[in-house]
């Protein structure tokens, strides 16, 4: 494996790269490479490219935007906890006209395939976002944040609830131009995820980005109160990776036809190749990126080296790959045995 | 203003100075384009380490050559197991560096008279600071203080940058018994004091600024907020911050700081969000 952390930025740039087909797609999104970042991750893209090029990655998932602009919650805003971190940050961000205006206005001139996350806290909030991003140049697609509380129906999680989350896509989907890419980013904080998947995709979503943070609660042994301001947050980083690869095969073994967005603790080029052979067709990394600014790039360069290793040359062959049948193993096994005779 | 680098640096020496660590290390490329204020991030644990986050530190002290090309200084309070981890490096041990990272201090154009004010290892940015000052010909007087004589950092080093210097801790264990807000008027009035640098807990920097509007002075305080990413991305080390168009809005510390104007933090407001911040939250709150 490439040392990681210790790698100066797009370090594994130089080293011989394996030939290896790594264009994807999303449904009718397609991408010239299976890494993104996770929202709320890379902001909108200006500070990791200090890091490391950022139009080299599939694209940039935006921090989700909201109708106004926001302040956020009070501090402490975070909690670093095993293998993660807690957040509970609260959608701080300028509003969409001014993310209009001056990130995405940045983006596009950067030449960055852009996904937009949207949030809101009604259905008609999601409405106008999607009506004010319509007809904006720059963007490749819309991740629609449903993870987010919903005011009107008391403080409930959109994606917790199938006719919820259903009614926030339909009317993003409504107002959207009907070529743009739509993803429906889901909670894992459910009984059945399928449910909701299923629910998303007959309102319209082109594609699934699994998973959002879970929800979790840290106190503080010294002060003891609860350690962040908004008291819970969301639980992200390694420690929650099983979880997320889990709601990835499961959406795959429901829908086998529906596009998914992989991510959940990804801190390597081994950790992304799970959510590939689980289901996924492209992933977005996350708070690794707060350890290892230029992780997203170094990341894809890792995957593309396990695709190789593993024997695949091209990304679309592997995924789903975990979940072929026994025959196809029995198959492979006979004929490694005649090359041995 | 120069992009920060993420590199391999190599420990060079870990020494003790009173409660601290004081930790040099090599980290190519940083120490050139590193002004007083400026901060690092440093990965804790290796890269399979369950901490991911990485803890922030002021840059002490830079040296632009010598055997192993740029070096550089941090100050190292152990306060917790990522702290710990870095105070029992050893030489040649690898660290992944982020840096330089953060808004530093602004030196005045003018040969002005300064007091640099340090609690606990916050003096550790005045060092460099000092020097610069200096250079441009400007009076430094330095007041450090901490609870105790151990927790103080520095004192028998800044004496030869310092036109005079003062110290306090609260139990009267070394300097005068008190704090250092209660010595700085007096300082400030027989130095004539245009400029106030603070680098400090919150408390203090909150009661420094006070003095030095009070005293027509600038202030310029280095804020230490909790961090995740330290790189601008995460929104985690906010506080509420005056714009010049009189707007208050919750600033990133870490791209936006750490260096603040000292009349521009709503120190008391600090840890909330004001009901006139910009996108505060209306009717039960967000």
């Amino acid at each position: 494996m490439t040392r990681a952390v210790f790698s100066p930025a797009g370090g594994t740039a130089s080293e011989q790269r394996p030939d290896v087909d790594m264009s994807t797609s999303l449904g009718f999104l397609d991408l010239p490479a299976p890494v993104l970042t996770a929202s709320g991750c890379a902001a909108a893209g200006r500070e990791l490219d200090q890091f490391f090029d950022i139009t080299e990655l599939g694209g940039i998932v935006t921090k989700s935007v909201m109708l106004q602009p926001r302040s956020g919650r009070a501090t402490p805003r975070m909690a670093e906890t095993p293998s993660g971190m807690l957040n509970s940050i609260g959608l701080q961000g300028p509003g969409i006209d001014q993310f209009i205006e001056k990130d995405l206005a940045w983006l596009e001139q950067r030449g960055v395939r852009t996904i937009v996350s949207i949030a809101g806290s009604n259905v008609d909030e999601y409405s106008k976002l999607a009506q004010k991003l319509r007809n904006v140049p720059g963007i490749a697609g819309i991740e629609v944040n449903i993870s987010c509380p919903n005011v009107e129906n008391r403080g409930l999680v959109f994606a917790c609830q199938p006719d919820s989350a259903s009614s926030v896509i339909q009317a993003v989907r409504r107002f959207s131009d009907p070529k743009m890419p739509i993803l429906a980013k889901l909670s894992p904080d459910v009984t059945d995820i399928t449910e909701i998947a299923h629910a998303v995709v007959r309102a319209g979503a082109t594609g699934i980005s699994v998973m959002n943070t879970t929800l979790g609660m840290v106190i503080n042994t010294d002060t003891m109160r609860p350690a962040l301001a908004g008291v819970t947050g969301g639980l992200s980083g390694p420690a929650i990776r099983p979880i997320a690869v889990r709601c990835v095969w499961q959406i795959r073994k429901a829908l086998p036809d529906v596009p998914i967005l992989g991510m959940g603790g990804i801190r390597t080029g081994q950790d992304a190749f799970q959510f590939i052979l689980a289901g996924a067709s492209a992933v977005s990394v996350g708070t690794v990126v707060f350890n290892d600014p230029s992780a997203p790039i170094r990341i894809q360069h890792e995957l593309a080296q396990q695709l190789a290793d593993h024997g695949f040359s091209s990304l679309s062959d592997a995924v789903s790959f975990a979940h072929r049948s026994a025959d196809v193993d029995l198959v492979d096994d006979v004929e490694e045995e005649f090359e041995i005779e | 203003m120069s992009s920060p680098l993420q590199i391999r640096g190599e420990v060079l020496d870990v020494k003790r100075a009173g409660s601290y660590f004081v930790i040099s290390l090599t980290a190519p490329g940083i120490p050139e384009i590193t002004r007083p204020g400026h901060f690092l991030n440093i990965g804790i644990g290796g890269e399979e380490s369950s901490m991911l986050l990485r803890r922030s530190f002021a840059i002490h002290q830079v040296q632009m050559r010598g055997m192993y090309g740029g070096t550089l200084d941090i100050v190292v309070g152990v306060n917790g197991k990522g702290s710990q981890w870095l105070s029992e490096r050893r030489r040649h041990d690898p660290l992944s560096i982020v840096g330089p990272l953060g808004r530093p201090f602004v030196l005045p154009k003018e040969k002005v008279s300064c007091v640099l004010v340090g609690g606990g290892y916050g003096s550790a940015p005045l060092f460099m600071l000092a020097e610069q000052l200096r250079e441009r010909g400007c009076r430094v007087d330095v007041v450090l203080g901490a609870a105790t004589e151990e927790k103080l950092f520095g004192t028998l080093d800044i004496k030869r940058l310092a036109t005079t210097l003062t110290i306090t801790t609260d139990d009267g264990s070394s300097g005068t018994q008190g704090r250092v807000t209660d010595v700085l008027p007096d300082i400030m009035d027989k130095s004539d004091s245009a400029v106030v640098y603070a680098c400090g807990p919150m408390g203090m920097l909150s009661a420094v600024a006070a003095i030095a509007s009070e005293k027509r002075a600038h202030s310029q305080c280095s804020v230490e907020e909790s961090m995740a990413c330290g790189i601008g991305v995460c929104m985690t080390c906010v506080l509420p911050v005056i714009g010049d168009d009189g707007v208050t809005r919750m600033v990133r510390s870490c791209v936006e700081g750490p260096v603040f104007r000292g009349d521009r933090v709503r120190w008391s407001d600090v840890g909330t969000v004001p009901a006139d911040t910009w996108g505060a939250p209306v009717e039960g709150g967000h």
